[in-house]
């Protein structure tokens, strides 16, 4: 935790900015640049900087490691259930197209951002934990 | 989507590269390793810029975040475990130096093969971005190509991707928790 009050002051006004900014990339994935993998990024880097900024505890306060972990395995299992969502409408494995039978694309829509949720989720999830295990470490020292 | 970058864009390009170049050697000669980390955080905004300017906002995006942001933090964490000073080297630089200018002779024989930069006929020009730029439009919807050919045409290989992610971090999890477990000190002095 640092005592400096324009690092206090500045991370506190950026950080639901940084926050807000991760959940646009991943929401707009597939209209501009971006998508889940640099949305899960942008969010762990925010709360990277809260850790730094305001301590490792009030970090995992924030978003608790066992939470993060659960969300990693939760991500793959968003990306695979879409992938088997397919199956079970009738088509193959990730086959968008086949969500929607009346209109492939919004089947497509639906697809991309289920699977870029599941990136994000896992991405930040994965990133804020290595994260932890290595501010944690230096803290039992 | 432009070939060759237009004259304005010179401009910017060549002080870009010669910047990356100097930040490249300055990191070389540097024996503060926390120096160093920092300048892998410049390198990888420089880098960034210049993929911007070749026209892959995707792939500077994620330089920015991951390569400037999120692997500086670490490096700085990796630090704050190790130590702040590399060791002075022992050996003398020849054999790496002849080891190095050998792979860089090897790489630039290598690129004699390649097409010119920014040339219309090349086999990345042809196949297959033309047809999945057009397809892309009628069969998805998807304004942003990157965007659906990673998630939708390429749907197996991110998938792939994201487990990948997800095993490293268990296995840096496991690595680095191992030993906390064994020794439980409890939580210890905040950070300075």
């Amino acid at each position: 935790m640092t005592r400096l009050t324009i690092l206090r002051v500045f991370a506190k006004w950026m950080l639901p900015f940084v926050l807000l900014f991760a959940l646009y990339v991943q929401a707009h994935g597939d209209l501009g640049p971006g998508g889940g993998f640099q949305a899960g990024v942008i969010f762990a880097a925010g709360i990277i900087l809260y850790s730094l900024v305001f301590g490792l505890d009030a970090g995992r306060r924030f978003f608790p490691p066992r939470v993060a972990e659960a969300l990693a395995a939760l991500g793959i299992l968003v990306y695979a259930g879409t992938g088997w969502a397919g199956l079970l409408v009738g088509g193959s494995y990730l086959d968008f197209p086949a969500l929607s039978p009346q209109h492939p694309a919004h089947g497509q829509h639906w697809g991309v951002f289920s699977v870029e949720l599941g990136v994000g989720l896992t991405v930040a999830s994965v990133m804020t934990s290595i994260f932890f295990a290595f501010a944690a470490r230096k803290a039992s020292e | 989507m432009s070939g060759l970058p237009s004259l304005g864009d010179q401009w910017i390009v060549i002080p870009l590269l010669v910047l990356l170049a100097c930040t490249a050697i300055t990191i070389i000669r540097m024996r503060s390793l926390m120096a160093a980390v920092l300048l892998t955080g410049i390198f990888s905004f420089l880098s960034a810029s210049w993929m911007l300017l070749l026209d892959a906002p995707d792939v500077a995006f994620t330089e920015a975040a991951v390569g400037a942001g999120l692997s500086t933090v670490l490096m700085l964490a990796t630090l704050s475990l190790t130590g702040r000073e590399a060791k002075p080297p022992v050996r003398g630089a020849l054999r790496p130096l002849l080891l190095v200018l050998v792979t860089g002779a090897a790489l630039v024989y290598g690129t004699l093969d390649m097409p010119h930069y920014g040339d219309p006929d090349a086999p990345i020009q042809r196949y297959p971005s033309p047809s999945y730029v057009d397809r892309v439009a009628a069969e998805t919807e998807i304004p942003n190509v990157v965007t659906a050919v990673l998630a939708s045409y390429r749907g197996y290989d991110t998938l792939g991707e994201t487990t990948v992610i997800f095993t490293a971090g268990i296995g840096v999890l496991l690595l680095l928790r191992g030993r906390s477990r064994r020794t439980p000190t409890g939580r210890g002095p905040e950070e300075s």
